[in-house]
């Protein structure tokens, strides 16, 4: 079981290199273990930094082109400190059909940001992802690890408001 | 003391549930009532949830759609003993959409509490398994087979002959993967299964490793489920402690240990081979085939590797029989389907129908219509690289044949609804969009044609050049589909050239001018 929230970005600690090779050092002798080291430095950190590339290749014995190559691969990590909270608005078919465009504009207008950046008081990063699995009550949001549904720019607001203080 | 459930369902909490049960634990304290509350699984029927049941001498009443300002009426109208309200539902069982289904895959989901095994194990849970112990592998591979069980990830492969391959290939190890990275849009069974009653994906699982002879198995999981992977984990654990995983399952002295990776957000690795190279820690990108993963997969070894629904359907298959499943169907898609009501419909939610149910049935019957009360112009079947189909083809039955038939698919049975003001053109555009996206980049035709394609659709819509910018974007469709290595880059043509054929007014274009792309 994970310890708490694993995605939520709201209080975490600065890169410390001694911690996350500690924080990986069990997945040495995992078979296909970079991935959950990538997702167990992102979990603590809250995005995997340029430093990391080294270490994750030192200890997985592979190459730095390897690790970048499966980094830069995933739209989930990261390589920079996220917002204090991430609001991940879905782009998909069935939120589509239910108004998420409009939903994803009014979020844009609202934040004074695009898709994949963060505001400047780091409050918040805004993140597309494509199907939360919430296709029945569209569209939908999700705030750190909470889903949403049945999103409209009235209740977005009040989430933000509430839930991340933006 | 009376029993009330409160859905832990993600859908469910996402609309509220968390803050309904708490306010009715709060209000039964003030009031001095002492109850149980039990969070569910979600039945399915989103548009009623929150829904709320209370045991009533055995029989679950619902009240639904509960916000928090309701829960002070519901205590005053006596719900507890299934008192009237302008909210209640009737008993949960006699719920039209909730009757008419036939739940094999679907059984418990709703009915139980999630992560107890006792309830499991009450409601036919482990029966499977115990079938399973006393049956050699060859049988269990027959049963599997006989049931008629196809691949239900969406391209509908026999399961019982890609578990042959597996039993008769000699390897040191052999691997059980679940491919539980459901990233189609309109497609939430997956999850529901995961998280309203996981022990049964496990017991597939394990059924799965002793018909093969494997004694590992990974669950890859979409990192954009946070609440599957805390519900999984948690009943892997409570299996493990009660000797249905482990190096002696059912003290039968056979092993099988499972393990939950998550995903890192590529709708590619849904496809199998890239998921596996996911699952070796590498980038996504897709393998050639031959080999197949059931002779070289995880590893370089045999590998069983099923969507999440397959592998949950089969602890049934083995608790009451290959013909009882079989005996559901049509033709060749036997036994039946978890559909996913989605998107602009009044009614969305699950519905597990035996194959032959029309999509009709499905849109008005359950459905209700659409969600805005006006027409509906189209579904999308089978996630972004399904095909549109409009009202005209309302009358073609769930069965992977007869949407072949009319040039659509099946796929992971997820519907999503679309009103008339929707405008196809942009949602072809959007699907050679996505797939420029989620391309892994191992092919041309995927990785570029899917760029060009946006272009063309661009250039096709800003007017000039039309006739010459529709064959160019026919034959880009044409090429897309038969040179891509994969599903992703061969069927993004098919939302594209559907949405052209059904709705050419919506590109500008006459319907003479769309004629060419029927063809």
């Amino acid at each position: 079981m994970q310890d708490g929230n694993p995605l939520s970005t709201s209080s975490l600690p600065p890169w410390d290199e001694a911690a996350a090779r500690a924080l990986v050092a069990p997945l040495i002798g995992t078979a296909g273990g970079l991935l959950p080291a990538l997702h167990a430095l992102q979990d603590r950190f809250g995005y995997v930094p340029p430093a990391a590339v080294a270490v994750l290749a030192d200890v997985f014995n592979c190459s730095r082109a390897d690790v970048h190559g499966v980094i830069s691969f995933y739209d989930w990590f990261r390589d920079t400190p996220p917002g204090r909270h991430t609001l991940r608005i879905c782009r998909a078919e069935a939120c589509q059909s239910m108004g998420a465009n409009a939903l994803a504009e009014h979020a844009r207008q609202r934040l004074g940001i695009d898709f994949h950046a963060t505001t400047a008081d780091g409050a918040l990063s805004l993140e597309p992802v494509f199907c939360l699995g919430n296709c029945a009550c569209a569209p939908a949001v999700m705030l750190d690890d909470r889903l949403h549904g049945r999103m409209n720019p009235a209740r977005l607001d009040a989430l933000l408001t509430t839930e991340a203080g933006t | 003391m009376i029993t009330v459930y409160v859905p832990r369902d993600a859908a469910a909490r996402s609309v509220g549930a968390d803050a309904v049960a708490h306010a009715i634990a709060r209000d039964a304290t003030a009031r001095g009532l002492d109850i149980s509350l039990v969070r569910n699984g979600s039945w399915g029927l989103f548009w009623l949830e929150p829904l709320v049941e209370v045991d009533v001498d055995g029989t679950r009443i619902a009240y639904g759609p509960i916000e928090t300002t309701d829960v002070p009426g519901l205590f005053e109208s006596g719900f507890l003993r299934g008192g009237s309200h302008p909210r209640r539902l009737g008993p949960t069982r006699d719920i039209e959409y909730l009757k008419a289904q036939e739940r094999l895959t679907f059984a418990r989901v709703g009915l139980t509490d999630p992560l107890s095994l006792e309830d499991y194990r009450a409601h036919e849970g482990y029966a499977g398994l115990a079938r399973a112990l006393e049956t050699g592998p060859a049988d269990l591979v027959a049963a599997i087979t006989q049931s008629g069980l196809r691949g239900r990830g969406g391209a509908a492969f026999p399961t019982g002959i890609k578990w042959r391959t597996v039993l008769e290939t000699k390897a040191p190890q052999k691997y059980i993967v679940c491919n539980a990275d459901e990233g189609d849009s309109g497609t939430f069974s997956d999850r529901m299964v995961m998280e309203d009653d996981p022990f049964t994906l496990i017991e597939g699982m394990t059924i799965a490793g002793l018909a093969v002879g494997a004694t590992e198995g990974y669950i890859y999981l979409r990192v954009e489920y946070p609440d599957a992977w805390q519900v999984l984990n948690e009943a892997i654990r409570r299996a493990y402690a009660a000797g249905f995983l482990g190096a002696d399952i059912c003290g039968s002295g056979r092993r099988f240990d499972l393990e939950v990776r998550r995903g890192a957000g590529a709708y590619i690795c849904g496809e199998e081979t890239s998921l596996l190279e996911s699952l070796e820690g590498k980038r996504g990108q897709i393998r050639f085939k031959p080999p197949l993963p059931a002779v070289a997969g995880l590893f370089g070894l045999p590998t069983v590797i099923n969507n999440v629904i397959s592998l949950a359907t089969v602890p049934v298959i083995l608790a009451r029989g290959a013909e009882y499943y079989r005996d559901f169907g049509m033709g060749r898609s036997r036994g039946t389907l978890p559909l996913q009501l989605a998107g602009n419909l009044a009614r969305g939610g699950l519905v597990e129908k035996a194959f032959g149910v029309s999509l009709r049935e499905l849109l008005y019957d359950y459905g209700g219509g659409s969600a805005s009360g006006r027409a509906l112009k189209g579904v999308q079947v089978g996630g972004p690289l399904g095909a549109w189909m409009p009202p005209a083809q309302f009358d073609t039955a769930v069965d992977y044949e007869a949407f072949a038939a009319c040039g659509a698919m099946l796929g992971h049975g997820g519907i999503v609804a679309v009103d008339d003001t929707a405008d196809m053109a942009a949602f072809a555009r959007y699907a050679m969009e996505f797939c420029a996206l989620e391309s892994c980049g191992k092919c041309t035709p995927c990785r570029i044609g899917s760029t060009r394609g946006v272009e063309v659709i661009d250039r096709l819509l800003g007017g000039q050049a039309r006739a010459r910018d529709l064959a160019l974007l026919n034959d880009l469709c044409e090429t897309m589909q038969h040179a891509s290595l994969c599903a992703l880059g061969g069927l993004t043509p098919l939302p594209v050239q559907s949405a052209l054929k059904h709705y050419p007014e919506d590109f500008g274009l006459h319907v003479r001018d769309s004629l060419a792309t029927s063809a």
